[in-house]
């Protein structure tokens, strides 16, 4: 055991692409193997990264980054994968989440079409190698991985508003990826290297008449991401995406946009670190605006929705572009609140993705049918019409759980009181606060012109997804909700009552996981480190067998 | 040379964007092959363009970067070619499924009135 313990960080990648060539091999027949099979893996996928995130951990100082040297390979020439507490972080989210895609689906999903299930896991393999790759093309291949599942299991179960949204969704990203492979290739030009701490530790020594060129190339690299990260004006794609998917897929989707987020967090702390930060910052001043229209569109676009899903859909463009913003300030502390912001945002739009599923279900059984439409007439709807049939019948068990579910994921995407999206919001503010500035201000000037700013949307986008929600819910709960009776399957209340859970245990232990948090900050604040850690990882020696095994042993 | 490559990828670059703005599925698909062939050359380029220098060690030659040429570009465009060619091949199956759920080649799946 003790002799696996250092070859752990490849289990995240290695695991769910064992798991997809076992399930294809057991072939379309035996689809209860297959369920408990993806299930099995999906958790232990969970426990591994919890592993990871320990072991890290509690390793401190130096050795809080684990490095394993594929093949043998030292560094700047070999592909390293690299464990620190922002990528152990991310690999504990993704192994929530898709548990909770992953039991939601044996509820019927997995056996609508075909492949789902390795396609399930493909994309995790892909979700886990891109947060824990340390190397710029190995990150665009991982990248290509999770997006080459990701359009198979958007398409999943068909018809007509997948294929439509799909088709754009591919284009979009088939474009993104043409750009993340010209910012690569002109980082390659300058640099001559693409192991991420290797430029790292090279960005100082650049020839002035080179500059421009690595600029041009991040910013090029930059873009690639945002567009996976869903910033302004490049977002159209995501809503009709997600919103026309399946349930488990969209809740496994809000990991997506966070990995266009990891990227742009972890290549900025590396490439343009604060040390030669001037007052005006490579990239900040974009990503301070284009963050700040981001939560504008988004909260303009849930104020516009009614069905649940795209309500879903418009709080990640929200939670995006509040990272976006939190991130542009440069501060450890707004970065720390920001990165328990990403914990428990994901999970509640992963779970509120769920409900609408479970919703839209009970509108299309039999009555109710025009409550689905976006343009249904909902002034003209009036329950006093309806008070007789509501008295005196019983309330069903899985109507009261949608009702509690969906109240939950109201108040931690809104970031009311108690559960943790309230937690990470004052989090967030405080940091604003107490970091006192933007960018742009000077030390006594207080608070900028750009902070207050960030602190009325940040607020502003609360209330408007209070009040967004708050309408869907009582058209979909209240309204409708006495009439028809979703079918709701024990694996799927399983599933959402474990996302839920999981806020709740970040809410309990609030102050653990900030600590963590602040902590993961503060090392992307000394990228230093990282670079130092990676680069001095030395091969392990060979075991001695012959001279001529000797020989062949790379440097 | 450089000169020459250069004005290739451009018009090539050119090209592909204006593809892919047009609303027809068809030029949109030609518009991404021809972008991922422009980028493949881009990078083909990043990695100085020499005439005649192989890529990988050869016995005889001198050891030195006079008598070689970077063998990471070409080995990045191997990659990137197969995955662009891969994800290319998935986009039209897609095209054709929009093509039979609604009878137009529009991407909106629906001509514009």
């Amino acid at each position: 055991m003790t002799l696996l313990l250092p070859h752990l960080i490849v289990a995240p990648v290695v695991l769910p692409l064992l798991t997809a060539a076992v399930l294809l091999l057991l072939g379309e027949r035996r689809r209860r193997l297959q369920s408990i099979l993806s299930v099995v893996a999906t958790v232990t996928g969970l426990l591994v990264a919890v592993a990871i995130l320990i072991r890290v951990d509690a390793g401190g100082g130096r050795a809080a980054i684990d490095v394993y040297l594929a093949s043998n390979w030292e560094a700047p020439f070999g592909i390293v994968l690299v464990a620190d507490r922002l990528s152990a972080l991310m690999l504990v989210l993704v192994g929530c989440v898709s548990v909770g895609a992953a039991l939601y689906a044996e509820g019927g999903w997995g056996r609508v079409g075909v492949y789902f299930h390795p396609l399930f896991q493909l994309q995790l393999m892909g979700l886990n190698g891109a947060f824990l790759t340390g190397d710029l093309f190995n990150l665009f291949v991982f990248f290509e991985v999770l997006l080459a599942a990701s359009y198979g299991l958007q398409l999943h179960g068909s018809g007509w508003p997948r294929v439509r949204s799909g088709l754009q969704y591919i284009a979009v990203n088939l474009l993104a990826s043409s750009l993340f492979l010209i910012g690569l290739a002109v980082l390659y030009g300058v640099m001559g290297t693409l192991s991420m701490a290797d430029i790292a530790s090279k960005t100082g020594g650049i020839p002035a008449h080179d500059l421009g060129l690595f600029y041009a190339g991040s910013a090029i690299l930059a873009v690639a991401f945002l567009v996976k990260a869903a910033i302004w004006p490049l977002n159209a794609w995501l809503v009709p995406a997600y919103a026309a998917t399946s349930a488990p897929v969209a809740a496994l989707f809000a990991l997506m946009t966070k990995v266009g987020i990891y990227a742009i967090l972890r290549l900025w702390s590396l490439f343009f670190p604060a040390a030669i930060a001037a007052p005006t910052h490579f990239g900040a001043s974009a990503l301070l605006v284009g963050g700040l229209a981001t939560i504008a569109f988004g909260t303009v676009g849930l104020l516009a929705s009614i069905r649940i899903s795209r309500i879903a859909g418009f709080s990640i463009i929200v939670s995006s572009g509040t990272l976006l913003t939190a991130f542009a300030l440069r501060s450890a502390l707004v970065t720390g609140a920001a990165l328990y912001y990403v914990l428990s945002a994901t999970l509640a739009v992963s779970a509120i993705f769920l409900i609408a599923e479970l919703a839209r279900r009970g509108d299309t059984a039999p009555r109710a049918s025009s409550l689905d439409a976006e343009d249904a007439a909902s002034e003209d709807t009036n329950l006093d019409d309806e008070e007789a049939p509501l008295i005196g019948r019983a309330f069903r068990l899985s109507l009261a759980l949608m009702g509690l579910g969906f109240i939950c994921c109201a108040v931690l995407i809104a970031g009311l009181p108690p559960l943790s999206g309230f937690i990470a919001k004052v989090a967030l503010l405080s940091a604003i606060v107490t970091a006192g500035a933007g960018p742009i201000a000077t030390p006594m000037s207080g608070l900028s012109a750009t902070a207050w700013t960030f602190v009325a949307m940040l607020l502003l986008s609360g209330l408007v997804a209070m009040v967004s929600l708050a309408r869907a819910g009582v058209r979909h709960f209240w309204s409708a909700g006495g009439s028809t009776v979703p079918q709701v399957k024990v694996p799927e209340a399983l599933s959402l009552f474990l996302l839920l859970f999981a806020c709740g245990l970040l809410t309990v232990y609030a102050e653990p996981v900030l600590r963590y948090t602040r902590s993961t900050a503060a090392e992307l604040y000394t990228p230093a480190t990282y670079v130092d850690t990676v680069l001095a990882t030395r091969a392990r020696p060979a075991p001695a067998r012959s001279a001529s095994a000797e020989l062949s042993e790379p440097p | 040379m450089e000169v020459l490559l250069a004005l290739v990828i451009g018009v090539m670059a050119g090209a592909a964007v204006w593809l892919v703005l047009r609303p027809r599925t068809f030029q949109v698909i030609m518009g991404l092959t021809l972008l991922s062939y422009a980028v493949n050359l881009f990078i083909f380029s990043v990695g100085s363009i020499f005439i005649d220098k192989p890529p990988i060690v050869t016995p005889g030659l001198a050891p030195n970067l006079e008598s070689y040429t970077d063998p990471m570009a070409q080995s990045l465009v191997l990659t990137a070619i197969v995955i662009g060619f891969a994800t290319t091949a998935l986009f039209l199956v897609v095209l054709l499924a929009l093509r039979g759920l609604s009878g137009t080649d529009h991407v909106d799946g629906r001509e514009e009135s």
